[in-house]
């Protein structure tokens, strides 16, 4: 645990500069866990002596293969539903299998909701749809540590619109590496 | 674990009002029986302290929707002062009430603000007073005469000196603003009271109106803040791991209801504030949340979709289990009480959209209001009289205000953003 602990920031920063769009700072990951947060702080200092470089050889695998059902990053839900579609759980399950086999990986779910119904219900709905996948991950050998959850409800849509095919696009969890 | 935050990064505190964005409200619909009233200055007094106060009144009174301020073309003949009023002549126009109102320069930036109400019906005048003010305090000035006249007139304290605080979400992409805005009751004079180019959601009122509690996502998850409106100062109060959201100031002020997830499932708890102590109130799976305190706060009202869909229970806090509430729709969630603990508004959904619905608990009687597709976040005024909350209006998100009976309502435009999730503040 501790391991992991030392690696998260690390592994972190180094897939900010890959994954385009992400927004997280190195700093937010300390809610993940209770201690967490000046552990990581004082590794930060010390950043420089394991290079990104280092994770560039693990970077470059199965994550980055289009054709690999790994590619599916985000997955989407029915209305006022947390339970992942029968399409998703091919690459829920792959995600699971990948943590289980890389114990060093780490990633984040965001929960989302789509606008319809309250905003305070809907954060809570987006938490229900990460802990949905976080759950099946587990099932395929992931452990708890390899995972953080945030839910950002209706708060960040993917895309604007009040059509269905817009609202559909915003009832989603992401899978963020 | 208490943490003092002052303006920090992208924290600007108290800042100047922007000249954009001013409210502007429109009466949408009235009643009929609504009671005709002239709103005036005295004959001799031109100036513009008098036809300020006069223009805040007559709008004040209006948008209660329960008067009728009529024109000055249907004034009767002659001058108008303060001591002597032709109620006959008045009458014989259709005019059942007349306020008039004078000031005088009393010093260089002092004024002394008179004002008369006549009841023409009983030909009787009904008020006399006399108000201090400066420059500075003409419209709060107006808006006291406002809630006397109300309550003289209609014999329900009026909520004109009231605020209102919302959420404005402005610019797009990565120029994104969420500002959390203060204003008077009629939309005026807009204070921001906090920035963040993070997300910002459910602020709420403390029950003496000195602070606002909220969520910001600032640290790129949902944590509970304690704003203080006369200093400024920020405290983070909950920052458990998973969510915290959807603060609720118990009557006395002295506790928060919230919904954390740090144990599991999202279930309400309870923050004393002095102590930072926190005692679970629910635990059930599924999700429970957006509470609100009874009068008494002996019990809470909460959100949960332990039946399947969202719907409002009744907990005890002393003990027992939560009853649900709400049988009508199969959404109803995000319910506010009315002052006197008789009406409960909710967000509810029979399959024609998101609408406000009333629940008359006491006799189980529920009527839906509004007739939106996306109405949220309902909010009553210190009276009781309306009802304000956010609606949809041609892609944008604006303030409406609804009265408890859905006879009147009276929409909030403003100028640029998408303005959301308003919170009516209790009297001063």
């Amino acid at each position: 645990m501790k391991h992991f602990r030392y690696l998260f920031p690390l592994l972190i920063a180094g897939f900010l500069v890959a994954c385009s769009g992400n927004q997280v700072k190195p700093n937010d990951t300390e809610a993940n866990a209770s201690g967490a947060s000046s552990s990581s702080r004082a590794l930060d200092s010390e950043s420089s002596s394991v290079g990104i470089e280092d994770q560039q050889g693990v970077m470059l695998d199965a994550l980055d293969d289009p054709a690999n059902p790994l590619s599916v990053r985000i997955i989407y839900f029915e209305y006022d539903s947390a339970e992942v579609n029968q399409d998703s759980l091919d690459a829920v399950r792959s995600h699971g299998q990948y943590l289980s086999v890389n114990e060093n990986r780490m990633l984040r779910l965001e929960g989302h909701a789509d606008e319809r119904g309250t905003r305070e219900y809907n954060l809570a709905l987006g938490e229900s749809r990460a802990k949905t996948v976080r759950d099946l991950l587990i099932l395929e050998g992931a452990q708890p540590g390899q995972i953080e959850i945030v839910s950002f409800g209706e708060e960040r849509p993917a895309v604007l619109g009040s059509d269905e095919a817009s609202l559909q696009k915003n009832r989603r969890a992401e899978i963020v590496y | 674990m208490r943490s003092l935050l002052l303006s920090i990064g992208f924290i600007v505190c108290m800042m100047m009002q922007p000249a954009f964005a001013l409210l502007e409200i429109e009466i949408s619909q009235g009643v009929e029986s609504a009671l005709p009233i002239a709103v005036t200055a005295i004959s001799s007094d031109s100036s513009s302290q008098t036809r300020l106060i006069t223009q805040v009144i007559s709008a004040d009174l209006h948008h209660s929707g329960l008067l009728g301020v009529v024109e000055r073309e249907r004034y009767p003949d002659g001058l108008i002062n303060k001591k002597q009023v032709e109620y006959q002549q008045w009458r014989d126009n259709g005019i059942e009430a007349l306020l008039v109102v004078s000031t005088q320069s009393i010093s260089a930036d002092q004024f002394r603000v008179e004002f008369f109400l006549y009841d023409l019906v009983r030909n009787k005048r009904s008020l006399a007073h006399t108000v201090n003010s400066n420059s500075q305090s003409l419209r709060r000035v107006a808006h006291k005469i406002s809630d006397v006249v109300f309550k003289s007139l209609i014999g329900m304290r009026g909520a004109f000196s009231t605020r209102i605080a919302y959420i404005t979400e402005m610019g797009i992409g990565k120029e994104k603003q969420y500002i959390l805005r203060v204003a008077d009751a009629d939309g005026h004079n807009p204070r921001s009271v906090f920035m963040s180019n993070k997300q910002l959601m459910s602020p709420v009122w403390s029950s003496n109106g000195s602070k606002l509690a909220y969520v910001s996502f600032e640290n790129e998850r949902s944590e509970i803040f304690i704003q203080d409106m006369a200093s400024g100062k920020r405290e983070k109060v909950s920052s458990a791991p998973g969510l915290n959201s959807a603060p609720a100031w118990s009557p006395n002020d002295q506790q928060l209801a919230l919904t954390l997830s740090q144990d599991g499932d999202p279930n309400i708890y309870i923050l004393d504030l002095q102590s930072g102590k926190k005692r679970q109130v629910t635990s059930h799976y599924g999700i429970d949340t957006e509470p609100t305190w009874s009068a008494d706060g002996d019990s809470i009202y909460f959100t949960s979709n332990r039946s399947g869909s969202p719907q409002i229970y009744r907990l005890s806090l002393s003990g027992g289990k939560a009853e649900r509430i709400s049988f009508n729709g199969r959404y109803n969630a995000a319910a506010a009480l009315s002052p006197n603990g008789e009406l409960l508004a909710m967000v509810h959904n029979n399959g024609q959209g998101y609408r406000i619905g009333v629940l008359n608990l006491r006799n189980d009687s529920f009527h839906v209001i509004t007739d939106g597709g996306l109405d949220e976040a309902p909010s009553f005024a210190p009276n009781g009289s309306m009802i304000i909350f956010s609606t949809r209006r041609s892609g944008s998100t604006i303030l409406s205000a609804v009265s408890a009976d859905g006879r009147v309502q009276q929409q909030f435009r403003l100028q640029a953003g998408k303005v959301r999730e308003p919170t009516w503040s209790p009297f001063r």
